[in-house]
């Protein structure tokens, strides 16, 4: 037991939990399995882009990926353009959007590695090429998914939507990567220690672009993903999931200076990050209040998980 | 010329390349009346991005400053407006909340990326409560100052010059701008001969506190009404303020003159679309493209230095 609440992951998983509780106390037990539903779909999203962006500041201090939201916004905006809700164009308009997800991933990587800044500034920089190309195409035109699609992203088996299901695939496949697989040790290892890692031989400069993009596709899959959901895509999407991508991985007990992560703190913390505001919501509290409170969270959950890390 | 002289042409370069563009699309921009119009929404974005420099000149780095700049202005054009001393008084807690922040950060050793992320909802929150709507307004002797019209040199060039020359004696001059560097270059040393981190830490988001507070009072000074959302792409406008002016993320090596310059050229890189009668939508790629263009150039410059 004492082996188990040593996990870094399972207090992102209590949190949520206490959240879950302290909603249900307010509405008598109401609802449980419509929250619970709703709290899957809503955290695939933040755990989709917290996966990429796990794996961005897994790589050590100054990792991590700023144009996030940017990206979304673009695979969102051109993707359901393309498709112009025509059922026919579902697949090559999710093409489009990955495709939208490598260009900027590359993209990113490219400004990194030639300019030699940190990829703060680098995806910094670039989310601003992203989010222009984005305005300019959408126009403040709101294009519908196509109707399969939509269908797709908002239905779901009983009690699994099927962004959880997606979500939660690409977590497996995430977990398999780092834990077991080379790649992982890689991305583990340049984060430990860049320099030491070189020597050793890994491909140091490979598995960062391979890093970047797949933080970027993950991004713009979730664009689609958002864009679908919620019956078209607009220029401000994307916003929330740049404190969103963040503050799961660091709520979820992977450490923000690299090296070390784990996956399955990734949803346990997006289903914390959207518990709490629906906690707040239910307490019938004030826009204003409600964000500073989960200001006040986040930081406090911050403070305890660093604590933690410090006497490990 | 060595490095340094080199770090600091370039922004003032850049800027100058660019004012001449903007000079040969449009002549009567050159003018008393073109100037200020061009610079003018530039000061808040000079202090914000010298408030950012604080932060970063300490290693961190602050993604709160755009929503905290909005909460300052909703302050200032609100409680500031109707009851002074109430409204200065939240101003100067506000100040001691980011000197808090900056000490909890340091003591607990916490991540100042996802802390400030953080206080941006506190921020966001308090400044909805007070401001749930677009409106109130700027007091009288505020909106009197930033609408000044002096002889010869317009307001917003005089102050871009003082911001800079204030923050430049106090950062690069003053032997307390020593120290605060001095965190950001090498913090064991400092405290090996026994100096306090945390104050120090304290000291500088204090400092980024206040020029905060200073931006959202010329902001709603100019704009004479405030909202809560007012500022929010400050964020990232002044990260790329401090590096367009060829400060760096570690190590303590920040310029304030080359701050102000820096948030002076993304302005303008703005406005410099709208002669060029190019959409706005470009506005954000254009700033995004320029902040680019400077840090390849700075590249092949010390590269250059590196291989002579």
């Amino acid at each position: 037991m004492t082996g188990f609440l040593q996990r870094p992951w399972i207090w992102a998983y209590l949190a949520a939990a206490a959240a879950f509780i302290a909603t249900m106390y307010v509405s008598g037990g109401q609802g449980a399995g419509s929250l619970a539903y709703a709290a899957l779909t809503f955290a695939a999203f933040a755990a989709i882009v917290g996966v990429g962006q796990m794996f961005v500041i897994t790589l050590g201090p100054g990792n991590v990926d700023l144009s996030i939201p940017a990206t979304m916004t673009l695979a969102g905006t051109l993707a359901l353009k393309f498709m112009a809700t025509d059922s026919s164009l579902i697949l090559p308009g999710l093409g489009i959007a990955l495709g939208v997800g490598l260009i900027c991933g590359i993209v990113n990587f490219a400004l990194i590695l030639l300019l030699r800044i940190p990829p703060i500034i680098a995806t910094l920089a670039a989310s601003f090429l992203f989010q222009s190309v984005a305005i300019w195409s959408n126009r403040g035109l709101r294009i519908k998914p196509p109707a399969p699609l939509a269908d797709f992203s908002t239905g779901g088996l009983p009690g699994l939507p099927n962004l959880a299901l997606v979500a939660i695939l690409i977590a497996i496949a995430a977990w398999v990567l780092l834990e077991r697989g080379l790649a992982g040790r890689w991305i583990l290892a340049i984060g430990q220690n860049a320099r030491a890692a070189q020597l050793s031989g890994v491909p140091v400069n490979a598995v960062r672009f391979g890093v970047y993009v797949g933080s970027a596709v993950l991004a713009a899959l979730t664009g689609f993903l958002l864009a679908s959901f919620s019956g078209g895509a607009n220029l401000n999407m994307g916003t929330e999931y740049m404190l969103m991508s963040i503050a799961v991985v660091v709520i979820g007990g992977s450490s923000i200076g690299g090296g070390s992560s784990n996956v399955p703190g990734i949803w346990g913390a997006s289903l914390f990050m959207f518990l709490i505001v629906s906690m707040l919501n239910s307490y019938g509290l004030g826009a204003g209040v409600r964000l500073i409170l989960t200001g006040c969270i986040i930081v406090t959950v911050v403070a305890f998980a660093s604590k933690r890390s410090h006497s490990a | 010329m060595t490095r340094e002289h080199l770090r600091f042409m370039l922004p003032i370069l850049s800027l100058s390349i660019l004012l001449v563009g903007v000079f040969y699309l449009q002549p009567r921009a050159m003018s008393y009346f073109g100037l200020n119009l061009l610079f003018n929404l530039a000061i808040p974005v000079a202090l914000a991005t010298i408030a950012q420099m604080m932060i970063i000149m300490v290693n961190d780095i602050d993604l709160s400053i755009g929503t905290f700049v909005s909460f300052c202005a909703c302050v200032t054009a609100t409680l500031v407006q109707d009851t002074p001393l109430l409204g200065y008084t939240v101003l100067a807690l506000a100040i001691v909340g980011y000197a808090a922040i900056g000490a909890v950060i340091h003591i607990r050793g916490l991540p100042a990326i996802v802390v400030t992320l953080g206080m941006s909802f506190v921020w966001a929150g308090l400044a909805v409560l007070l401001l749930p709507s677009p409106g109130g307004s700027p007091p009288p002797w505020l909106r009197t100052l930033m609408t000044m019209k002096p002889p010869l040199v317009p307001f917003a060039i005089i102050a871009a010059c003082v911001i800079a020359a204030v923050t430049h004696l106090f950062i690069k001059r003053s032997s307390f701008g020593v120290l605060l560097r001095g965190v950001g270059g090498n913090e064991r040393a400092l405290e090996r001969s026994g100096w306090s981190i945390v104050w120090l830490k304290a000291a500088a988001y204090g400092l980024a506190g206040l020029f905060g507070v200073l931006a959202g009072m010329a902001l709603v000074g100019l704009t004479t009404s405030a909202d809560a959302n007012i500022a929010l792409r400050y964020t990232l406008l002044s990260i790329a303020g401090v590096i367009l002016g060829g400060g760096e993320f570690t190590g303590g090596r920040v310029s304030p003159i080359g701050a102000v310059i820096g948030a002076l050229t993304l302005t303008l890189a703005a406005s410099f679309l709208s002669f060029l009668r190019l959409s706005s939508d470009w506005q954000i790629g254009a700033q995004g493209a320029i902040l680019i263009l400077v840090l390849a150039v700075r590249l092949l410059v010390s590269r250059r230095e590196g291989a002579a």
